[in-house]
C-alpha cells in the first residue's frame, strides 16, 4: 500500500504540497513544517496528487513508499 | 581562451527567452559559459532538471560573500552593514532562520488574510474607476496592493509607502549606479533600524513585533525586514499587470477562466512560468566540483540559472512556448526551487487570485488603452514588468 513518508528536517515550509492537495497535507502553525493528514492515499487520485506534492516539493522532504 | 558572450538580459519577447539561451538548452547540453555584468565570467545551466538539480544540491551555496558569487554588475554589493539574510544563507544556518518566519506565510494564513486582501483591491478598484480614463493600473492597482499588503504585515506605516516604492524601484533597477544603489540602500537601512528599535520595547502584533517577541535578535529581524520590503514591493506587482495585459489579449480564455474560480490558480501558475519574472535570482557558487551532464563546474566557480530558458523548456512543458492557462503545471521554477524557494509564494498566489477574480468581474468593459507591444516593459530591471498600463473601460467613446 502506497504510504507518503516525510522527513520533518529538511522541510523548509514552502506549502506546495498543501496546494497540491490540502485533504492530505498541512503545515503547523508554528514553523510551517509539513502535517500529513493522509498517510496512505486512499484512491489513484489521491496517489497523483501525491505525486505532484512530491515532485514540486522544493526540499525534497516528502517521498512516497510502495 | 575567448571570452564568453555576455548573458542576454533584454528581452525581445515579453515571455520567450532570448535565442542565445534557447540555443545554449537545446543544441549545447544546456550547460554554457557567459560574461556577466561585472565583467566576472559564469556558467549557465538552462534546463529545467539541470536547474532543479543545482538548486537541491548543497555543493551550489548562496553565500553572496563569497567573490565568486555571480555579480550582475560592475561594482561590490551593498551590504548596507546588514548581516546576511535568508536567502544568502546555507544550511545549517538557513533552516533556524528560514523556520523562525515561514509560519507567517503558510497556506492557512494566507487564506486568513483573503477579506483583507479583497478590502485593498475593492478600495483600490473603485478608486479607480472614480477618477479619469484612461488609468494607469501600475500606479492604481498594481503597485500599491502588494504595497498596502506588505506593509500593513510587516507593520511599516502606509504613509512610508512610497519612500520604499521609490527605494526598492531603484534597488531593482539595472542602470542604478553604485553610489545610488549604496545611498539608497542606507536609506532604507536606517528607517527600518529606527522602525525596529520603536518596536523592540513593547512589540506590537506584527511580523517584525512576533519575531522581535521571539527574542531574535534585533540585527536578524533588520534583514529580514529588509530582504521582505524589497522582495514584496516589485515582484507581485509586476506580474499583476503582466497578468492582466496577458488575459486580455486571451479574451476567449479570459472568458472561460472566470466561470469557475478553481481556474484561476492553475492560470496564475501558467503566468509564472511564461513570465519568470525573476529571471536570475537563481545563483549561486560551487564549493566543491560537481559535475552536470557529463560537464564538470570547478569548485568556487559562479553558476547562473537561466531559469526562464528552463521554464520554456520543451522537455518539460509540451509546446512550452504557449500560453495554455489550463495547463496546470506547478513544477517550473519561477518562484526558484530548493531551500530557497521564495518564502512569499503563497502570498502572492492570494494576491494575484484576488485581483484576477474581482478586476475582471468588476470592470467587464476593462481594456489595454495602448496596444500590448507598445507598452513600456522592463528591459532595464532585475524583476521583469511593465513600467504603466494605460487601461480605460465602459462604453467606447
Amino acid at each position: 500500500m502506497t504510504r507518503i513518508v516525510a522527513e520533518l528536517d529538511r522541510c523548509i515550509g514552502a506549502g506546495q504540497c498543501v496546494l497540491a492537495d490540502p485533504g492530505a497535507f498541512d503545515q503547523r502553525e508554528d514553523d510551517g513544517t509539513v502535517v500529513v493528514l493522509e498517510e496512505h492515499p486512499a484512491d489513484d487520485t489521491a496517489v497523483q496528487r501525491a505525486r505532484t506534492a512530491v515532485d514540486t516539493c522544493p526540499s525534497r522532504t516528502l517521498s512516497l513508499v510502495e | 581562451m575567448a571570452t564568453p558572450p555576455a548573458l542576454q538580459t533584454a528581452r525581445h519577447c515579453p515571455y520567450a527567452p532570448p535565442q542565445e539561451h534557447t540555443r545554449i538548452r537545446d543544441a549545447d547540453g544546456g550547460v554554457g559559459r557567459v560574461t556577466l555584468g561585472s565583467g566576472q565570467e559564469a556558467w549557465v545551466l538552462s534546463r529545467l532538471d539541470q536547474i532543479r538539480t543545482m538548486l537541491t544540491d548543497a555543493r551550489f551555496s548562496s553565500d553572496r560573500q563569497d567573490p565568486n558569487f555571480p555579480r550582475f554588475s560592475p561594482g561590490g554589493r551593498p551590504t548596507g552593514g546588514m548581516r546576511p539574510s535568508l536567502i544568502e544563507l546555507d544550511p545549517p544556518a538557513h533552516g533556524a532562520a528560514r523556520r523562525a518566519v515561514v509560519g507567517e506565510f503558510t497556506v492557512r494564513r494566507m487564506a486568513d488574510l483573503r477579506p483583507r486582501i479583497q478590502e485593498i483591491v475593492d478600495e483600490h478598484i473603485d478608486a479607480m474607476l472614480a477618477g479619469p480614463r484612461p488609468a494607469d493600473l501600475v500606479r492604481d492597482l498594481a503597485l500599491p496592493v502588494p504595497s498596502l499588503v506588505i506593509c500593513e504585515q510587516l507593520g511599516v506605516p502606509y504613509a512610508d509607502h512610497d519612500f520604499f516604492q521609490v527605494r526598492s524601484a531603484a534597488v531593482l533597477r539595472r542602470d542604478t549606479s553604485a553610489e545610488d544603489r549604496d545611498r539608497v540602500v542606507h536609506e532604507l537601512v536606517g528607517y527600518l533600524k529606527d522602525l525596529i528599535a520603536s518596536k523592540a520595547e513593547d512589540p506590537p502584533d506584527d511580523l517584525l513585533g512576533r519575531q522581535l517577541a521571539q527574542g531574535r535578535d534585533p540585527e536578524d529581524v533588520l534583514s529580514l525586514a529588509f530582504l521582505l520590503l524589497i522582495a514584496g514591493h516589485e515582484t507581485t506587482a509586476n506580474m499583476i499587470s503582466l497578468g492582466v495585459v496577458t488575459l486580455l489579449e486571451r479574451p476567449d480564455e479570459l472568458a472561460r477562466m472566470l466561470e469557475d474560480p478553481e481556474r484561476t490558480l492553475p492560470a496564475i501558475e501558467e503566468l509564472l512560468r511564461v513570465y519568470t519574472i525573476a529571471e536570475f535570482a537563481n545563483a549561486r557558487v560551487t564549493t566543491e566540483d560537481v559535475e552536470i551532464d557529463g560537464v564538470v563546474i570547478p569548485a568556487g566557480e559562479p553558476v547562473v540559472a537561466l531559469s526562464n530558458a528552463a521554464n520554456h523548456d520543451p522537455s518539460a512543458f509540451p509546446d512550452a512556448e504557449r500560453i495554455q492557462l489550463d495547463r496546470g503545471a506547478r513544477n517550473h521554477v519561477a518562484f526558484g526551487f530548493g531551500i530557497h524557494q521564495c518564502l512569499g509564494q503563497n502570498l502572492a498566489r492570494m494576491e494575484l487570485q484576488v485581483v484576477f477574480d474581482t478586476l475582471f468581474r468588476r470592470v467587464p468593459t476593462l481594456r489595454l488603452a495602448t496596444p500590448a507591444d507598445e507598452l513600456p516593459y522592463k528591459d532595464d530591471a532585475f524583476i521583469y514588468g511593465i513600467h504603466e498600463l494605460p487601461v480605460t473601460w465602459g462604453e467606447a467613446a
